[in-house]
């Protein structure tokens, strides 16, 4: 029995490591202002948010599975509530009966598996109950999936052959152990049979071997170590089913597991979903295009982290990439690169998530991994000099990055000076273009940009942070070809409330 | 020629040497921790004394070593391996068999032995039927192995097993238990695993791995009353088979080889010391057969090293440096010159080693190597005595090189690591000549570690050899030993050398790190 909500043919793990630049993402695009959006609090919201954000699906069949699963989701929030607690109160009962010090024995092993398992057909039947009522109104692939496969699975027949084996394994008559001869002729492979009518025949089972069948002897009631051996293999056989039995509550309860964590995903979305409709933040399903159609535009592609730090909408950005791989950022300093920068890669990462975009309208490509270099306020591991330890990062990114790739740059290589860091940043941006990877580019060194500029390539775009002639900031940015200031200036005289002369442009 | 052994060709060869001229060099050689290291963890075969054991004539080396080449196919190690694994659990079911008190458990215990016996026989002859083998030893023994497989008493003794075996494989019961009544039967065909059907009835829930709750049972070899009862129950039941058991057992009470057991001892002498070099190979030390002759005092050995030092060094970490020597005529003795701490004594000791090892009819470190066959190995170490006093010392070393001087002869090895060490330079040299020129009129092979560097140019049969220091830095020991002339250092330094006294030796000291001269 398989959940199948996050993927049509596989589950989803949220114990799966994360991809190894999951920190870097985090930090540099703040995706923990989302991430805590989605879990309202909840430590296992949380984690599975995080899982699920930061791994992508792939394949555009793969984002468009989920974000009808999420529209359902978002239609039908109280029933997809009610599956969730369900799934709450199977791993609460599953944690009630915990394993003491009795489970290191078989008997008592098999009796809390069948107390465990007495809760969970109570819960099953209520799965079953709310897909006979309200599968009709769902209308995503993956939840007709799911309530088809619990009708299906979940009979009467199912839960009344469940019945047959709880009166059984009471083992009223005694236990039947079958075994070979081992190293020694001691007994070997035993296995515990199942008790039924046939068996040596009812007599026979009432009185064993009275009936002269066989080899029959009795222990003396007063004789201890026979009576401590003979309880001995009787436990040898008893473990078996023990162990068969525990192993199928886990099996139970791990359905449940699964259940709560791909609805928690969705659960999350919903939650972010109506924060940011509170705050009147655009919110759209974007359409995903294949992998390296290289088609990317949206309408007031806004910051997330941004607005949801900010509770209020934030200034988005309208911008056609089609056909673009390089886009270098330059212009005004606090002129909004470093926000739409993270809008990017925020949008990006949602989208291949499955999830809608804070946008009014958007439509993108897959790529293979979102990628960051940003420029850190320090050295943290102070094992290297800052520019060292910036070449190293970049070096693992490399090593990371597959075609396809995205790599959203802030300000990288700045712990040098201009010389330098262009001659760098664009031999990188350069090669990795040329590699299929997508460079999106802030800096504020003019050689590098200018460098770049004047290559012509098509496949490039120059962005500016809009800056009016009053020096007034936008926070938008716009097409533009780079200029040899970032408007140091403007924040220096607003700052220090003095002129300072311009350098000619 | 019928077989007998697979590492002596003479059995005259099998005798422990233990004189004061062994023990001596066993000691300045690190051969007892070189010995112990090959041959631990194989104590059961009792190895230690063919280590012991010098061979007396080149033809037993040159035997010993084709085994060794034969065994560096990888499968004829491997077949042996298997072979002695067989062994060591007939030897194991036979020591239960004997302990244990329910003779239907014994009886079993010893079938298995007989079992386990003959499946490892016939797999080592039709794998060795199989090989290429070159070496003397192992094809006579595999021929002796033939012959034994295709006789008689050991063709029936395999069809008698098979068939009880079968027998008792068949056996297939079932113990009903009820309160305190237990019931043994023959088991019913149309029984079922009851475990299987619970997990059938819940597959459909499995997610992917899940934990296992099987329980430990402690497992004794003894059977206790109850599990006795059954046996006699299920005895009752196949009555034929028990009976059959019953008068195997009495009927075959020693039905183990007298040679092939010896052959289990004996190989593992190859075994032990292929096993304890491999991971040095793998680390990329070589080892080589060595050339060994008698005629001739021309040695030569290429990427050698001290066997007892990589061995320790593959135990604490760090990084064996490896060494060339040689000799042609008409130079004998090697003299190393050089600061302390430089791999001098290390080298010196790789010179004994390999010659005794050769002489073990054993592989020996280095790429390529042309050994002495010698008649004795004399040795004399510097050794740290520091109660003794200086008078003491400088009559003990004396002494010492007096005994050797009257044993030695134009055949023997003879290694001197700075001796005389505790008088004045000046004695030393004087003392030091005079021992030399006596080596050289002996004619016997030499090798020399001392300070005193106008040894190493007393004629044409010295060849003086150096440890390098890197010119940028002579404070860094590289611990290689080279043939260059000596380094020319002033008799201050020397003496500062000689007593560990500069300041990188203080410092070195002070900082109490570990070194190859240690």
């Amino acid at each position: 029995m398989k959940v199948h909500l996050m993927h049509d043919k596989a589950d989803f793990n949220p114990d799966r490591p994360l991809p190894v630049n999951a920190e870097e993402l985090i930090q540099d695009l703040h995706v923990d202002a989302v991430l805590s959006a989605m879990a309202v609090g909840d430590d296992f919201l949380l984690k599975v948010a995080k899982a699920g954000v930061l791994a992508s699906v792939g394949d555009v069949d793969g984002v468009l599975y989920r974000q009808d699963v999420l529209k359902d989701c978002l239609r039908h929030e109280a029933i997809v509530k009610k599956l969730y607690s369900i799934a709450l109160r199977a791993i609460e009962a599953d944690k009630k009966h915990y394993f003491g010090l009795l489970n290191r024995y078989p008997s008592g092993l098999l009796n809390r598996s069948i107390d465990v398992l007495l809760e969970f057909i109570q819960l099953l039947r209520q799965l079953r109950d709310i897909a006979d009522e309200d599968a009709g109104r769902f209308q995503s692939q993956g939840f007709t999936q799911l309530f088809a496969m619990l009708q299906e699975e979940l009979s009467d027949d199912y839960f009344a052959e469940i019945d047959e084996h709880l009166k059984q394994l009471k083992f009223r008559d005694g236990i039947w152990l079958s075994a070979t001869l081992g190293p020694g002729n001691k007994g070997a492979h035993y296995l515990l049979l199942q008790p039924h009518e046939t068996q040596s025949g009812l007599l026979q089972r009432l009185f064993p071997g009275r009936f002269g069948q066989g080899y029959t002897f009795h222990i003396a009631d007063r004789d201890e170590s026979a009576s401590r051996a003979l309880s001995n293999l009787r436990d040898r056989g008893l473990h078996l089913v023990a162990n068969a039995l525990t192993q199928s509550v886990d099996a139970i309860l791990s359905f449940f597991v699964q259940l709560r964590s791909e609805l928690g995903f969705y659960l999350g979305c919903v939650n972010l979903h109506e924060q940011l409709t509170q705050i009147s933040v655009p919110v759209c399903f974007p359409k995903p295009l294949p992998a390296a159609t290289r088609r990317r535009q949206f309408a007031k592609l806004c910051d997330v982290s941004l607005a949801l730090h900010l509770e209020g909408p934030v200034v988005g950005n309208t911008l056609t990439l089609h056909g673009k791989e390089l886009v270098v950022i330059t212009g005004a300093n606090q002129g909004g690169k470093s926000t739409f920068l993270r809008s990017l890669g925020l949008f990006q990462l949602m989208l291949q998530c499955g999830m809608f975009v804070a946008a009014e309208s958007a439509e993108a490509d897959l790529c293979s991994g979102v990628f960051t270099h940003f420029t850190r306020e320090e050295d943290e591991t102070m094992t290297s000099g800052k520019f060292d330890e910036e070449l190293n990062r970049m070096t693992d990114l490399v090593t990371q990055m597959q075609p396809q790739a995205m790599l959203l740059c802030n300000e990288s290589f700045a712990s040098t000076d201009e010389r330098e860091g262009s001659e760098i940043a664009q031999q990188v941006a350069l090669a990795l273009v040329e590699s299929s990877v997508t460079v999106v580019f802030v800096t504020h060194f003019y050689r590098f940009a200018h460098g770049c500029y004047e290559l012509n390539m098509e496949n490039a775009l120059y962005l500016r942070a809009e800056r009016q002639a009053d020096g007034h900031r936008t926070f938008r940015v716009r097409p533009g070809e780079p200029l040899e200031t970032s408007y140091g200036t403007d924040l220096y005289q607003r700052i220090f409330a003095a002129p300072l002369d311009e350098p000619s442009p | 020629m019928s077989f007998s052994s697979i590492l002596f060709l003479s059995p005259s060869d099998e005798k422990v040497q233990d004189t004061d001229e062994t023990r001596a060099y066993f000691e300045d050689l690190n051969l007892p921790y070189l010995i112990e290291t090959v041959t631990a963890g194989k104590e059961q075969y009792h190895l230690q004394p063919y280590f012991h054991m010098p061979l007396g004539s080149v033809d037993a080396v040159n035997y010993r070593l084709e085994v060794f080449r034969n065994l560096e196919q990888r499968e004829v190690h491997a077949s042996l391996q298997s072979f002695a694994t067989s062994m060591q659990n007939v030897r194991q079911s036979l020591a239960r068999s004997e302990k244990l008190y329910y003779s239907q458990q014994k009886q079993r215990w010893f079938l298995d032995a007989v079992a386990t016996y003959i499946h490892g026989i016939r797999q080592l002859n039709q794998e060795l039927s199989q090989y290429t083998l070159s070496s003397r030893g192992l094809l006579s023994f595999s021929r002796h192995l033939q012959q034994y497989v295709e006789s008689l008493p050991f063709t029936t003794l395999a069809q008698d097993v098979e068939e009880l075996s079968q027998q008792l494989a068949r056996i297939h019961y079932t113990v009903h238990i009820k309160g305190n009544a237990v019931n043994v039967t023959k088991t019913e065909a149309d029984s079922t695993d009851y475990s299987a059907t619970i997990e059938s009835t819940f597959a459909k829930f499995r997610q992917g791995a899940v934990k296992d709750y099987h329980m430990e049972f402690h497992e004794s070899q003894d059977m206790n009353h109850v599990e006795a009862n059954i046996l006699a129950g299920v005895a009752q039941l196949y009555p034929d088979t028990f009976r059959q058991l019953e008068a195997f057992c009495k009927h075959n009470r020693t039905f183990m080889d007298g040679t092939i057991t010896r052959f289990d001892r004996e190989i593992q002498f190859y075994i032990a010391y292929l096993e304890s070099i491999a991971p040095l190979q793998r680390n990329g030390l070589s080892f080589c057969s060595p050339h060994v002759v008698e005629t001739s005092k021309e040695v030569y050995s290429q990427q050698s090293f001290d066997l007892a030092l990589a061995f320790k060094l593959l135990r604490e970490g760090g990084k064996m440096v490896c060494n060339d020597f040689r000799t042609m005529n008409p130079e004998r003795i090697l003299v190393i010159t050089g600061p302390n701490q430089g791999g001098k004594t290390t080298f010196a000791r790789a010179f004994g080693q390999l010659h005794y090892l050769a002489h073990l009819g054993c592989p020996v470190p280095g790429s390529e190597a042309n050994l002495f066959f010698y008649n004795h190995l004399l040795t004399h170490f510097e050794r740290e005595e520091k109660l003794e006093d200086l008078k003491g010392r400088l009559q003990n070393d004396l002494v010492r090189i007096h005994d050797i001087l009257e044993v030695a002869t134009d055949r023997s090895i003879i290694i001197l690591n700075e001796v005389f060490s505790s008088t004045s330079l000046m004695d030393e040299l004087l003392l030091s000549k005079v021992v030399l020129r006596q080596i050289m009129d002996m004619d016997a092979l030499c090798v020399c570690v001392t300070f005193v560097e106008e040894l190493a140019q007393l004629g044409t049969k010295t060849v003086s050899m150096v440890t390098v220091v890197p010119e940028d830095n002579p404070t860094l020991r590289t611990f290689r030993v080279v043939r260059k002339a000596p380094m020319g250092h002033s008799f201050a330094l020397a003496l500062a050398e000689k007593y560990a006294l500069t300041y990188d030796a203080i410092k070195e000291r002070m900082a109490h790190e570990s070194s190859s001269d240690a």
